[in-house]
């Protein structure tokens, strides 16, 4: 029954983010519900290929996990202290409303990037607990040793538990704060799907859509936030040119893509968040950078791009996020109204020297410029300070190119 | 309940006014630490706290062997060293963090929090 099985797991790793939250939440420990959520997928395996799958199947896995987690307790209360005292937070009750939204997903989200841990280790516990992700799946994405990771997930888990991380969505006057980090967890999942570091995979679907899955949801429970549906808009607007975006194991630019290879239906989605955030009118990072992206979005052909609009867009980030990153990327538009000669005179102001964009940026308006020997060099330190493949394809044709 | 150690880093050497610049700054320290320790105590968080003689005055003792050997200075050598602490009882991480934030700003000193496993 290979198609039951699979069947199985794929309703297991949707389930398995709201399994885990709710078990955190009734026993108070991340570790008897990661064991528990364990035994009710051995169980499951056993029981739906030939049963099939329940109509109700998370609260089938719920109630398997819970009672495995409350058989496990009774038998080890006498010997281990520790599940003695998880024990004590045994909650069979239904959960309260303890935050301005109701959902043990939420505050799992908001334990798994707390402050207090360090930021990788946030990625892979959010990845590894709400996303379902195996150990070796996020290690692989990461490119670090499963040991590795495991010893990451693990000591921060400890941490969770030693320091009494809590388990609840932040007050209304730290959520913003505590909000931004849950963002940029979830940004950078997408991030490194988008574009991997490293010498393996140029795209990491299951990454982008793992961190487009885990916004959704942070959406539908905080549907309040203009951030939120900002960052929702703004991945899926990306992720909508994923498919047009590498072309024989090659990075196509934006201006290069075909179009007609975008997915309609994720643009339509992300321009109806982008009309949602500006009629709520209190713009943020995110909800800026998905307009900038629905401005690229929207037109037919590159030559249609309404560059006046998306160095506006930057002007306006670059008032609340005075960084180098967004004054290249602003630089970039600049070129498009102003000229490359324009732009390049402000990249080379900016301290980002050890970034690949900022030397494909400059190659890129040197060669406009018909500086051929100083784009050369430039292609080539971008070539050097990225080990994405299709990035490199792509630099290493375009300084071929050159004459 | 869980009890925390909120302890204050800084650097070892020390100037007249203990590093915070003048005079009337070190007295405001002082002050606002202390209001700072009134709080915890009309709060409930308050267990034990204290300022530590500069780090100079250290003495390690091992006394794994069969006669204790006494060494001068403190156990690690460093640039930034243990200047004093709070010991407090808080329900979760994020009370001991906030409370950590204000005991920093009060005391104009680095604060490391750590959860105790368990008190004697």
């Amino acid at each position: 029954m290979q198609g039951g099985t699979a069947a199985v797991e794929r309703v297991f790793r949707e389930e398995y983010g709201r399994l885990i939250a709710s078990l955190v939440r009734r026993f108070g420990d991340i570790d008897i519900a990661e064991e528990a959520a364990g035994e009710a997928l051995v169980a499951a395996l056993e029981k739906w290929p030939e049963s099939g799958v329940p109509p109700n199947p998370g609260g089938w896995l719920t109630i398997t996990a819970g009672n495995r987690a409350v058989d496990r307790i009774r038998r080890e209360k006498q010997r281990d202290a520790k599940h003695q005292a998880a024990f004590m937070y045994y909650d069979d009750t239904p959960h309260e409303r303890t935050g301005p939204v109701e959902d043990d997903r939420l505050r799992l989200l908001f334990t798994c990037c707390h402050p207090a841990l360090a930021p990788e280790a946030r990625i892979a516990l959010t990845l590894r607990l709400l996303g379902g992700l195996t150990v070796a799946e996020i290690a692989r994405a990461f490119l670090v040793p499963e040991t590795t990771m495991a010893q990451r997930i693990t000591r921060a888990k400890k941490k969770i538990a030693a320091a009494k991380v809590p388990y609840r969505v932040p007050e209304a006057a730290d959520l913003p704060e505590r909000l931004g980090g849950v963002l940029a967890v979830l940004f950078l999942v997408f991030n490194e799907g988008y574009l991997a570091t490293g010498y393996g995979d140029p795209v990491r679907a299951e990454l982008t859509g793992e961190a487009i899955r885990l916004t959704r949801i942070l959406r539908q429970l905080l549907p309040e936030e203009p951030e939120v549906a900002g960052l929702l808009g703004l991945l899926v607007l990306i992720e909508a040119r994923r498919e047009a975006r590498v072309r024989n194991g090659q990075l196509v630019p934006l201006d290069e893509q075909d179009r007609a290879g975008w997915d309609r239906a994720l643009i339509a989605e992300g321009h109806g968040l982008v009309r949602e955030c500006l009629a709520i009118n209190r713009p943020g990072r995110y909800q800026i950078l998905a307009a900038i992206n629905a401005v690229h979005t929207d037109a037919p052909a590159a030559t249609d791009t309404d560059w006046s609009q998306v160095v506006a867009l930057y002007d306006q980030l670059t008032r609340l996020d005075p960084s180098p990153i967004v004054a290249l990327n602003r630089a970039v538009a600049v070129a498009e109204l102003d000229g490359p000669k324009v732009a390049l005179a402000l990249v080379d102001a900016l301290p980002l020297t050890g970034y690949h964009a900022w030397h494909a940026a400059r190659a890129d308006l040197l060669r406009r410029l018909g500086r051929s020997a100083e784009a050369k060099d430039a292609y080539d330190a971008a070539i050097a300070a990225t080990q994405n493949s299709a990035e490199r394809a792509y630099l290493s044709r375009k300084r071929g190119e050159l004459v | 309940m869980t009890h925390y150690l909120l302890t204050v880093h800084g650097p070892a050497e020390m100037d007249e006014f203990g590093n915070y610049g003048s005079k009337e700054e070190m007295e405001e320290a002082f002050a606002a630490t202390g209001a700072f320790n009134d709080k915890l105590r009309a709060d409930g968080y308050w267990v034990f706290a204290g300022g530590l003689q500069p780090a100079s005055t250290a003495t390690v003792v091992d006394g794994q062997g069969e006669t204790p050997v006494m060494t001068d200075g403190p156990y690690l050598e460093s640039k930034e060293v243990l200047g004093g602490f709070w010991v407090i009882d808080a329900p979760d991480l994020d009370v001991a963090l906030r409370l950590a934030a204000e005991g920093s700003k009060a005391c104009r000193g680095k604060v490391e929090v750590r959860p105790f496993e368990g008190l004697a």
